[in-house]
């Protein structure tokens, strides 16, 4: 079993240790999105329990550092490429919680009105081209994207984050291959969570670090970075924005981290070690990071005040959305075609 | 008018295009400097260079799925997957995502691009190289048809499928690419959806496709001089959008239908033909809906073989003698 993440698997000394100073207000804006996405996702929980939220959904809770690391150091439209455990990152581009909780919830008021739910959460007016439900196919979807950026002369970079499993797909691989070979402009970033879906990664790949051990194969710097620790992933996050902006080709970067709930609603996650949780659960990204700002000076008060604030903001968007109406259901037949129709006859 | 030949057609109409629009890109296996293993896209990365102009890897969800990011963010991307059978290897991109991300955005997300094809049998390649796959695309949601029998459809459909917004699947039938044609000079450019009446009968509407489309002609002409049987024959050209009204029309005219398709036989596209004409103009049929199609099998490569399955000139000629001899016994 991996060992909880120190400071020796990943390459680079910590920041702080690097000498690098976070300014203040990036390191509340990195607490703040943690703590919105961390109420937003218990929420969703929460609804679910309620029969609110229908069909399936793939929490993030534990993994919210990683979206705030990598939202906080993207331009604003630069591109997101999700997965269907993609609420965090879409959270942490600036999409309004009313639209996720809406669109969780089938809604009208939700990002896609109801016609895609929680596995596919878009809003490309803040950056987020979609969050992707089969395994591993958006990373060739992002190294196009990077490569229109590319060609149109944009600066934009892309951005495809995924799991662990989305490494042993053939995906992964080719578009890995293309971006090394095209030198795009494109971040893939692997949420290591230890888990494919009810399976330790461990003992279905023939590498140790699923991601960052076949980064050799494409030309890529070998990344393993500590995923929990939203310094760690903001400061790895900004220098490979730099290098892509500025020419220099795709990252793989491999956060290691951990889902406190399980794979989707209906997993209990009992294949994981009471220990291995409880270790984990002492790493929380987000109690790790208020103990840091904490430490650093910054009154509890502030940080109590984001806090209220977010869960104000959370209770109005969860109120709003049980008000919203559902579709009107003539909406089924509509935008299959760019003219807005379902037509394929005359 | 020029002659050019089907293969030549298809790189003008991606020049065409590529000269009008500097969103337009080209890429695939082999297709920059080799000019394509079908010899479609010659000439093109001298005339436009390797920005636009693109060899891929052998990596078919890495072509497609790429074409679909360039797509989404502003150009507008003309992908080559080699062989049709090819798209069985990146499917999920054709049915999962190209298809739907569209609708599941609620419309945010607009993919205009076009998945180029070389599509059919004839050239003895067996069973992985040479199968007719159009029915496949045109069971999911989302994705546009297309699939020319001439020259000039070639460079017409092409360009329009190159502007149209919406995914286009389109199919260069590798029998044809040697054929040559009238192709009108300058721009060209072909509407979707939009089926045509080649000739016209009173005995009998043959619906075709494709490669089957000058198989029908003959099978046509044939029947004129044999057997005093005078056929309309309709190439449907864009499986979606069908023009179904063109068919409606020309098979209540004779009132006995037949489609001529190169798929096997379960689900060709012919079936949901026969299905739209008996469910709205059942009254105007003379007689039951006649599919003349490859059988249920994966294809053979030795020549004897291929040429016994595949819906030929005489095997034509022959169902529609039965098809209207059986009706004039009953």
């Amino acid at each position: 079993m991996e060992a909880i993440p120190k400071m020796s698997v990943t390459q680079k000394a910590h920041p702080a240790q690097r000498g690098e100073a976070t300014p203040e207000a990036t390191r509340l804006r990195l607490y703040q999105l943690q703590v919105e996405i961390r109420y937003c996702e218990k929420r969703a929980y929460d609804l679910f329990l309620q029969n609110l939220v229908k069909g399936t959904s793939h929490l993030a809770l534990g993994q919210e550092a990683v979206a705030a690391g990598f939202a906080a150091a993207m331009n604003k439209d630069d591109y997101s490429f999700c997965t269907y455990r993609g609420h965090h990152h879409t959270l942490a581009r600036g999409v309004p919680m009313l639209s996720v909780l809406g669109e969780l919830m089938g809604r009208q008021c939700g990002l896609m009105k109801g016609k895609g739910g929680s596995m596919h959460l878009t809003s490309v007016e803040h950056g987020v081209m979609g969050s992707y439900a089969i395994v591993g196919a958006h990373l060739p979807i992002a190294a196009g994207a990077a490569w229109s950026a590319q060609y149109r002369g944009t600066k934009q970079v892309a951005c495809a984050f995924f799991g662990d499993g989305a490494t042993n797909i053939g995906a992964f691989h080719e578009a890995l291959n293309l971006a090394a070979v095209w030198k795009l402009p494109v971040l893939f970033v692997c949420e290591n969570n230890m888990y494919m879906e009810y399976t330790p990664i461990s003992s279905v790949t023939a590498v140790k670090h699923p991601a960052a051990d076949r980064a050799a194969s494409y030309g890529l710097e070998r990344q393993v970075i500590d995923g929990n620790d939203a310094d760690v992933v903001y400061s790895a996050a900004r220098d490979a924005f730099v290098k892509a902006r500025s020419g220099g080709g795709p990252s793989l970067i491999e956060c290691l981290t951990y889902r406190h709930s399980g794979h989707s609603r209906a997993d209990p996650a009992k294949y994981r070690p009471k220990e291995e949780l409880e270790e984990w659960l002492k790493r929380d990204p987000v109690t790790l990071y208020r103990t840091r700002l904490l430490a650093m000076g910054i009154p509890e008060a502030k940080l109590a005040q984001i806090e209220s604030e977010a869960m104000a903001k959370l209770d109005r968007a969860t109120e709003a959305a049980k008000a919203s109406p559902t579709p009107a259901v003539e909406s089924a037949m509509t935008d299959v075609w760019a003219d807005g129709g379902n037509a394929w006859r005359n | 008018m020029a002659q050019l030949s089907y293969r030549d057609a298809v790189a003008a109409g991606i020049a065409q295009e590529m000269r009008r629009d500097e969103r337009v890109v080209l890429f695939g296996e082999d297709t920059a400097a080799a000019g394509g293993v079908f010899k479609t896209t010659v000439g093109l990365l001298e005339e436009f260079g390797p920005r636009r102009v693109k060899d891929t890897p052998i990596s078919e969800l890495a072509i497609l799925g790429a074409a679909m990011g360039a797509a989404m963010t502003g150009l507008r991307p003309v992908a080559e997957i080699m062989f049709s059978d090819f798209l069985a290897c990146c499917w999920d991109y054709v049915a999962n995502e190209i298809a739907k991300t569209r609708y599941m955005s609620d419309g945010q997300i607009t993919i205009p691009l076009v998945i180029r094809t070389a599509n059919g049998a004839g050239s003895r390649f067996g069973a992985q190289h040479s199968q007719s796959v159009e029915n496949w695309a045109m069971a999911v949601p989302g994705l546009k048809v297309v699939a020319p029998s001439t020259p000039a459809d070639a460079k017409g459909l092409l360009a329009a499928a190159i502007r149209d917004p919406d995914p286009v699947v389109f199919f260069e039938h590798k029998s044809l690419l040697a054929n040559k044609g009238e192709v009108p000079e300058g721009e060209h450019v072909e509407l979707l959806g939009k089926a045509k009446v080649l000739r016209t009968g009173a005995d009998a509407t043959l619906i075709a496709l494709a490669a089957m489309v000058p198989r029908a002609l003959k099978a046509a002409e044939a029947l004129a001089a044999e057997h005093g049987i005078s056929a309309t024959v309709i190439d449907v050209r864009s499986l979606v959008p069908l023009d179904a009204q063109t068919l409606l029309a020309e098979s209540a005219r004779t009132g006995r239908v037949f489609t001529v398709e190169e798929n096997p036989r379960l689900c060709g596209w012919g079936a949901e033909i026969a299905s739209v004409i008996q469910e709205e103009i059942f009254g105007a049929l003379k007689g039951p809906i006649v599919r003349i199609t490859t059988p249920h099998v994966p294809l053979p490569a030795a020549d004897q073989l291929e040429d016994a399955v595949v819906p030929t000139v005489a095997r034509i000629v022959a169902e529609v003698r039965r098809g209207l001899d059986s009706r004039r016994a009953a």
